[in-house]
């Protein structure tokens, strides 16, 4: 999959987003022996100590989740907040597990801490080309694979509304809709909502829970003021 | 997919969250609606939204008065207020959209999880693309748009043309009926997703070619395609054969998933590994 490389936008947009996440190799020909699940939950436990922004499990979902009221009263109730302990406690099966960071010091002592510890998992860091060349290099690590995103083919700089092509496209798999990243732009913008709660709601739709709230915060302040 | 009348009180906020823009609010029912050509039974609207029970009728009833004083009804914007939504029984071929589209399911259809594979992020142990060679991923559908399989079939079509092969392992692979024509199951050509990606591998120096065969076909088919370029670095971390490639056709790659060689063929035994102290605040992060 490539559900966190696609991302819209310019490197310098990129700057408060790394996400960096583990995976074992499948495929029985790959000949990768040992406890993947007992790796990746180390791997997830190690990440939770720099601060990230969100974890995601992408079988059972990220740190922010839909709610399910069973009382009317849940209409009124408040809304959930990031529950790192939850995705940590709900890892049933080796996958693909992500950290979201939002700044470069917390994601490059992670990557160090990655190194040091030789887990033997795969490990990507999906950001701007430079921002994980120069995580590497503050690791010593050379980087090893590369896939480039060559960006959507037909969507330019100038684009209308493509501050919601950045919001919606902070998750890959598509599960969040333009127009509703469209509508929370709207809702602040129209002060309906903080830039935080529209985050936050929209973050719920991002089942693997890669999407980065602290870039969506920043994209939804510039939307406000009218920065293009 | 399907919504139930009896619960749904037309508060619209499902018809912002679909992907697709499938849902809508049917004026003579007064109730949302979902156009199925359109939905790609992505479940994003039963998944994502969150789920309360408030009655419907009274819903309906506040609904209306307020209406009379111009006063909205305004649940939060991801919530369904009656739980709505509920889950349809898909039968082939409709089940490969659900495939292609929700990823938490793995594919009934095809026996392989994910819309594609693991391409080079693994590569550190499965070595599938070298040094000299370029694995490219093929993707249509995003952002937001969705694709038909005949979409697929365009660009499958073109690139066994140009004698290239399919990763065997790659979901769309598992669907065409000869990988040497590129011809795709002609039950599902009209099947809608929300994207999927063709993956092939070819030497370096067609990469050229290829760029130029994918960019011919997007011409003809109504959906946005992007490309992802997997390469292997050298020694010292550096990749300098086919970012210039990309570069004089006028490429500015911005992103990129970058994979820095942790991997190994043994997984560490963390049998006598020290605990992780954990952090304090893991609840309400």
């Amino acid at each position: 999959m490539t559900n966190t490389l696609h991302r819209y936008g310019k490197a310098e947009s990129f700057f408060d987003d790394y996400i960096v996440f583990s995976l074992p190799a499948k495929s029985k020909a790959a000949g990768q022996t040992g406890d993947a699940l007992a790796a990746q939950k180390r791997f997830m436990q190690l990440a939770a100590e720099y601060k990230p922004v969100s974890l995601g499990d992408a079988l059972h979902g990220g740190s922010l989740r839909p709610t399910r009221s069973k009382s009317i009263f849940g209409h009124w109730g408040k809304r959930t907040r990031p529950n790192f302990k939850r995705v940590l406690d709900g890892m049933t099966k080796a996958g693909t597990m992500a950290a979201v960071f939002d700044n470069r010091a917390n994601a490059e002592a992670f990557v160090k801490r990655l190194k040091d510890e030789d887990l033997g998992l795969s490990v990507n860091i999906s950001s701007s080309i430079d921002n994980a060349k120069n995580a590497c290099r503050a690791a010593g690590i050379p980087r090893h694979s590369i896939a480039y995103s060559l960006g959507f083919e037909h969507v330019g700089d100038n684009t209308p509304g493509k501050q919601a092509i950045m919001l919606s496209t902070m998750c890959g798999h598509g599960m969040l809709s333009i127009n509703f990243a469209q509508k929370m732009m709207s809702f602040v913008k129209e002060n309906r909502r903080t830039p935080e709660e529209a985050a936050q709601a929209m973050a719920r739709f991002c089942s693997c829970g890669i999407f980065n709230t602290t870039r969506a915060k920043r994209i939804l302040e510039e939307v406000r003021v009218g920065v293009k | 997919m399907k919504i139930n009348p009896q619960k749904c009180v037309a508060c619209g906020n499902c018809t912002y969250v679909c992907p697709m823009g499938a849902i809508y609010v049917d004026p003579m029912l007064k109730r949302a609606t979902i156009n199925r050509d359109e939905c790609v039974e992505c479940y994003s609207c039963y998944n994502g939204l969150s789920k309360e029970v408030l009655p419907p009728a009274t819903v309906r009833f506040v609904r209306r008065t307020l209406a009379n004083f111009r006063v909205r009804f305004e649940p939060e914007p991801d919530v369904c207020p009656t739980t709505a939504f509920e889950p349809d029984t898909l039968e082939w071929p409709r089940v490969v959209r659900r495939a292609f589209s929700d990823p938490r399911v793995p594919h009934e259809s095809t026996g392989v999880s994910g819309r594609g594979t693991e391409e080079v992020k693994t590569n550190d142990v499965t070595g599938r693309v070298g040094i000299g060679e370029v694995g490219f991923t093929i993707e249509l559908g995003r952002p937001g748009i969705g694709a038909r399989f005949r979409d697929f079939q365009e660009m499958s079509r073109a690139l066994a043309k140009a004698g290239v092969s399919f990763e065997k392992n790659n979901p769309i692979t598992t669907l065409m009926t000869d990988v040497t024509t590129g011809d795709i199951r002609a039950d599902i050509l009209n099947e809608k997703v929300m994207s999927a990606i063709i993956e092939i591998k070819v030497p370096v120096e067609r990469t050229e070619e290829i760029i130029r065969i994918i960019w011919d076909v997007e011409k003809r088919i109504p959906t946005q395609v992007v490309i992802g370029v997997g390469v292997r670095c050298d020694e010292e971390g550096e990749e300098k054969i086919v970012l210039p490639i990309l570069e004089k056709l006028g490429y500015n790659p911005q992103r990129a998933k970058t994979n820095i060689g942790l991997g190994r063929k043994q997984i560490r035994d963390l049998t006598n590994a020290a605990p992780v102290a954990q952090p304090k605040e893991l609840v309400n992060a």
